[in-house]
């Protein structure tokens, strides 16, 4: 028995197999659901943990199985899915508590579980896919696994959110679907190679190529919120607040972006994408969309939809990370991938304590909320300021990365796109900061629930303190090793040429 | 060893036939026999298929007098994966049911089945075009009769037409039948294949048969027989119509245009594909227009066979097959679908779709069944459906005519519509509780099931893609 | 031109009347006489052109041909019975109209 070759599958199966099984399950075995999402989260942690392990000892871990002629499923765990992997597996985790929390006594538990544990299922297999068909095959099951969560809650409005999502992500999965058909016929073959595989046909098929690259990336921004595909996003927040988290800092929208950046680097590469011409565009949407999201959260007065157009720009981040030519863009936008969501979540989780604990949604109701749940707010005041970018926090290494990046690579009106959004960023959250700790409180919270001593539930109250302390760290230390960003380095070092 | 010498050709055609006669006879225990030969149809199949897969192509005279006087049997790649679709579905809508219909109705159903089984094998193994036509009459009657089954007005309506309908496309067939037979003084399939011409005789024969064969299987704007016909039948006889009927005469299509018909007809075929892709859209457009889910599962199967057409233009042996493949997965996915659709309104009297969530709820194998057999008609992996999505695409750029591909996609696009137009009802908060009707657990399974099939098909596609080439019957005169 | 091919000639002209009756009348029992008429029309054809020798007649056809007018009559059986199921069922002999939706 190969087990590194059978490892991956196992990876995929440790959520999978509870999924399956959750479904069956009647709504009131809390005990055996709680178990058994537990159990696998843990497991995949351990599994993944075992592969960074195996990785750095030289294993090679691969499954493929025949698929379509010429074309097989492949699941590659190297050194970009790894870092993926982590991200997804660490912050599962975290949610799974999260949400055990969050749903306690409301319906339709067994499905609602089923479907995250599919979620995840997907988005590892979107991250160890090794070629881009098995990527879209796994990109499409995500679709199909996030839909239950958004509609979970069955009101009229999840059903429009839900309705605005398929018809963004089903177009999109078409797009993505086409270009990848039009590519293999070109290239004949879709496996993800450091510096991309396209290199004989830069000469010969220019406009198609450039066809292509913008019907991939179209069906990929729809999940990373890319203007003007971003439309889905914000609705969505009407989903239970665990979802929110998932599907804003791991699932689905790290999904698109994490396509674009194997599109990139490891289809294209990024000198022919620079030399077909496409890079700049692609930096000029990231930056509008990194404006327009900020300047739309300025805003919003719900807190769901401000952080919600606040993940629209931050994921572009990312995306101009990818479209700026050159190792240091690269390092900033591929770290910021882990950084982005963990304090995207941890916002999330804060967002959700302030609903279920006080009935807070919007943020005028945030008035003095500071005294009454002092740990929350303190978490989410080491999450906003890293999305400002503030040393020594996670936010600041990737934006002094980009930063970097953009000077190096000659493309300095990167730099006010920076300074612009993150002055943006600190409007939009500072004033929530400042009322949260230094205004009284307006009279009765809209909809209080007593936890006894504790501000809130005890599994609503520690993730959001975990993800807090994991974002001090990876900024406090960024140059330790297996930091994300020294990972990142280490990514970067195989896209470019030596 | 006595698995080899027996000609299982032959037990194909004479097992269900001796089935209905025996479920004929003995009324009584109709549900019983009908299940033993279903069982006894599957052993048979397999068999056939390990024949197959160790020889290669078969031929059978029957009677020991060959063609041209003779009858023949035939069987190759492509014939005996239709056996094998069409062992498993019906191994599936006999199951069901048994315990879907009353003893009343079961004794006017399971000999109509069977004939219908009959039928179909003998369709398929036929090497003649006139052996082609009685097995299509054959077919016609007893489908016909089975939409009858359900009674009522609307039921008798769709019967009526369904049989004018068939028996035109019958005569256009014979008709055209008869201008072969009457330029090369014969119709062995085979020996056409050596004798043809392009005479104006055999344009109009062929014309007639196209005609013909496409009015039997609804491709538009000949589809308007389709939908009352497989909406008013019983759901397991909707499931048998959709998922096998209509593919009987694409199936003689198909091999007359691979076999007996291959010339040169450019205009001919961009032609068929602009059909196709009339249906693709105008069944979608439909089927999302439907207030009643059985109507929008037939307008769905109108649309569905559109696809199939798109593959003529296309011409390429990975065209072809991934027509077939789309076949095969629709006819899993669809007879779910019919399934599901009658579990839904046996518990719920009715089949409204805006009432659907209170009695969706209450299912919820049923509905997971319906939405699994969903992804595969949506084309999303993986499922039998994206496989033959992906090869038709591949084949659409490869040769350059990209708009069958945007005709794809639109098809794909609109079924996404249609699909989760009718799975948003199971997350509503429907509280109004709903008077039990009565479905069984098996019911729910088979139902649940075949979906899965549909989906699997997604994920074994070198099996039935290598089973295809036994015969190697894409590479008679047909490009690359 | 021998006397074969206008018996042929015949035919196609039954075939053609047949269908053009088939679609316009409306009551049942017509379109079900206006298939027999097409039938008959096809099995003449068949006879007619049926030669693979000169002078002495071709049996194959003719099998073919007594095998469709077996086909011919119980598909005839059937679409009398059904029709006069329908006609109990909904009161007129005439295919209902197509559903609007």
């Amino acid at each position: 028995m190969n087990w590194d070759a059978m490892l991956p599958l196992f990876i995929l199966a440790s959520s999978l197999v509870p999924g399956l099984i959750i479904f069956t399950l009647p709504e009131e075995a809390v005990r055996t659901r709680v178990t058994l999402n537990m159990t696998g989260a843990l497991i995949k942690v351990a599994l993944v943990g075992f592969v960074i392990w195996g990785v750095l000892n030289g294993h090679h871990y691969e499954t493929r199985l025949p698929f379509l002629p010429g074309l097989d499923l492949v699941l590659r765990a190297d050194a970009l899915s790894i870092l993926f992997i982590t991200l997804s597996t660490v912050l599962w985790l975290v949610t799974t508590i999260y949400a055990i929390g969050y749903l306690e006594n409301s319906p339709h538990r067994s499905r609602f579980f089923g479907f995250f544990s599919l979620c995840v299922t997907a988005t590892i297999g979107v991250a160890l896919a090794g070629n881009l068909i098995t990527f879209v095959l796994f990109y499409e099951l995500l679709t199909l696994a996030a839909y239950p969560l958004i509609v979970h809650r069955g009101t009229e409005e999840s059903h429009r959110a839900g309705r605005t999502y398929l018809i963004y992500t089903i177009t999109g999965g078409a797009l993505l679907l086409v270009g990848t058909v039009w590519l293999y016929g070109l290239a004949g073959s879709l496996e993800f190679t450091h510096r991309g595989f396209i290199s004989e046909l830069v000469e010969s098929h220019r406009s198609a190529l450039i066809i292509i690259f913008t019907l991939l990336i179209a069906g990929l921004g729809v999940k990373a919120a890319l203007v003007p595909f971003h439309g889905w996003l914000p609705q969505a927040m009407v989903a239970p607040a665990p979802v929110s988290a998932l599907l804003h800092a791991v699932a689905v929208v790290k999904a698109g972006a994490f396509g674009i950046v194997r599109v990139v680097y490891d289809v294209y590469g990024i000198e022919f994408a620079a030399g077909l011409g496409v890079t700049l565009p692609l930096a000029i949407l990231a930056a509008v969309t990194i404006i327009y999201g900020s300047l739309r959260a300025l805003m919003q007065d719900d807190l769901k939809r401000r952080l919600a157009f606040s993940t629209v720009s931050q994921i572009s981040y990312i995306i101009l990370g990818v479209a700026i030519v050159g190792p240091m863009a690269t390092i900033g936008g591929l770290v910021h991938l882990v950084h982005q969501g963990v304090m995207k979540i941890t916002l999330f989780f804060c967002a959700g304590n302030l609903a279920e604990t006080l009935g807070i949604h919007k943020i005028s109701e945030m008035d003095g909320v500071g005294r009454r749940m002092p740990w929350t707010m303190a978490a989410f005041t080491i999450a906003a300021f890293g999305m400002i970018g503030a040393p020594p926090l996670a936010g600041f290494v990737s934006k002094w990365y980009l930063g970097l990046g953009a000077l190096e690579a000659g493309q300095d009106w990167v730099i006010f796109v920076l300074i612009g959004s993150s002055l943006l960023n600190a409007a939009y959250f500072l004033p929530v900061l400042h009322s949260a700790w230094f205004k009284k409180p307006m009279g009765n919270w809209p909809a209080e629930r007593s936890f006894g001593r504790m501000e809130t539930a005890l599994t609503l109250l520690v993730p959001p303190v975990i993800t807090a302390c994991l974002v001090l760290l990876l900024g406090l230390l960024a140059s330790a090793p297996f930091s994300a960003l020294q990972w990142a380095q280490f990514i970067t070092t195989l896209e470019y040429a030596p | 060893m006595l698995m080899q010498n027996i000609p299982w050709l032959v037990m194909m055609i004479v097992l269900p036939l001796v089935g209905a006669m025996f479920c004929f006879l003995f009324p009584q225990r109709v549900k019983l026999l009908g299940l033993i030969t279903a069982l006894v149809i599957v052993v048979s199949v397999t068999a056939l298929a390990s024949q197959v897969v160790e020889q290669g192509a078969l031929r059978y005279a029957v009677g020991g007098w060959g063609a041209p006087l003779g009858i023949n049997l035939y069987v190759d790649g492509l014939s005996l994966l239709m056996l094998l679709v069409t062992a498993l579905v019906g191994l599936a809508i006999s199951v069901y049911s048994i315990a879907y219909f009353n003893q009343e109705k079961s004794q006017h159903f399971w000999p109509l089945w069977m004939l219908l089984w009959t039928a179909l094998n003998a369709l398929f193994l036929s090497a003649d075009l006139f052996n082609l036509y009685v097995t299509l009459e054959l077919l016609g009657l007893s489908a016909v009769a089975l939409v009858a089954l359900a009674g009522g007005a609307n039921a008798l309506g769709a019967a009526m037409r369904y049989l004018f309908v068939s028996l035109l496309g019958s005569l256009f067939y014979l008709l055209a039948l008869a201008l072969l037979y009457h330029s090369f003084a014969t119709v062995d399939i085979a020996i056409l294949a050596q004798r043809i011409e392009a005479t104006p005789a055999v344009w109009a024969a062929m014309a007639l048969m196209t005609a013909g064969l496409l009015l039997k299987t609804a491709l538009f704007p000949l589809h308007f027989w389709l939908p009352p016909a497989h909406a008013n039948a019983p759901a397991p006889v909707s499931a048998l119509l959709s998922a096998l009927v209509v593919k009987a005469s694409f199936y003689i299509l198909l091999r007359l245009w691979l076999e007996v018909f291959p010339l040169p007809n450019a205009a001919l075929v961009q032609f068929l594909g602009l059909l196709g892709s009339g249906a693709v859209l105008w069944g979608g457009v439909q089927a999302l227009r439907q207030t009643r889910l059985k109507m929008l599962i037939a307008y769905s199967t109108v649309a569905q066979l559109g696809y199939l057409f798109i593959a003529f233009p296309l011409a390429t042996s990975m065209a072809w097959k991934g027509a077939l493949y789309l076949l095969i997965s629709h006819a899993l996915a669809k007879s779910s679908m019919f399934l599901a659709a009658g579990n839904l309104q046996l518990f719920g009297g009715h089949d409204r779709i805006t009432h659907l969530d209170r009695v969706a709820q209450r299912l919820p194998l049923t509905l997971a069944a319906f939405a699994l057999a969903g992804v595969s008609i949506m084309g999303l992996p993986p499922s039998g459906g994206f496989v033959g999505k992906w090869l038709l695409l591949d084949a659409a750029l490869r040769t350059g005519q990209w708009w069958w591909a945007v005709i794809l996609i639109l098809g794909s696009l609109l079924a996404a519509a249609y699909i989760f137009k009718v799975i948003g009802h199971a997350f509503t908060q429907a509280e109004v509780p709903h008077e039990e009707g009565e479905v069984s657990r098996m019911m729910e399974w088979v139902a649940f099931v075949l979906a899965l099939a549909a989906i699997v098909l997604g994920l074994i596609a070198s099996w039935p893609l290598a089973l295809m080439d036994i015969g190697t019957p894409f590479n008679s005169g047909v490009a690359q | 031109m021998n006397i074969a091919f206008f018996y042929a000639l015949t035919g196609i002209g039954l075939f053609t009347l047949g269908l053009y009756a088939l679609i316009k009348h409306k009551h049942l029992l017509r379109k079900i006489l206006a298939i027999n008429v097409m039938g008959s029309g096809v099995l003449l054809v068949l006879v007619a052109l049926a030669a693979r020798t000169q002078n002495t007649p071709d049996p194959v056809p003719h099998a073919m041909v007594i095998t469709g007018i077996v086909v011919a009559i119980s598909a005839t059986a059937l679409a009398l019975a059904l029709m006069l199921r329908l006609c109990e069922t909904s009161g007129r002999a005439e295919l209902p109209d197509e559903p609007m939706e």
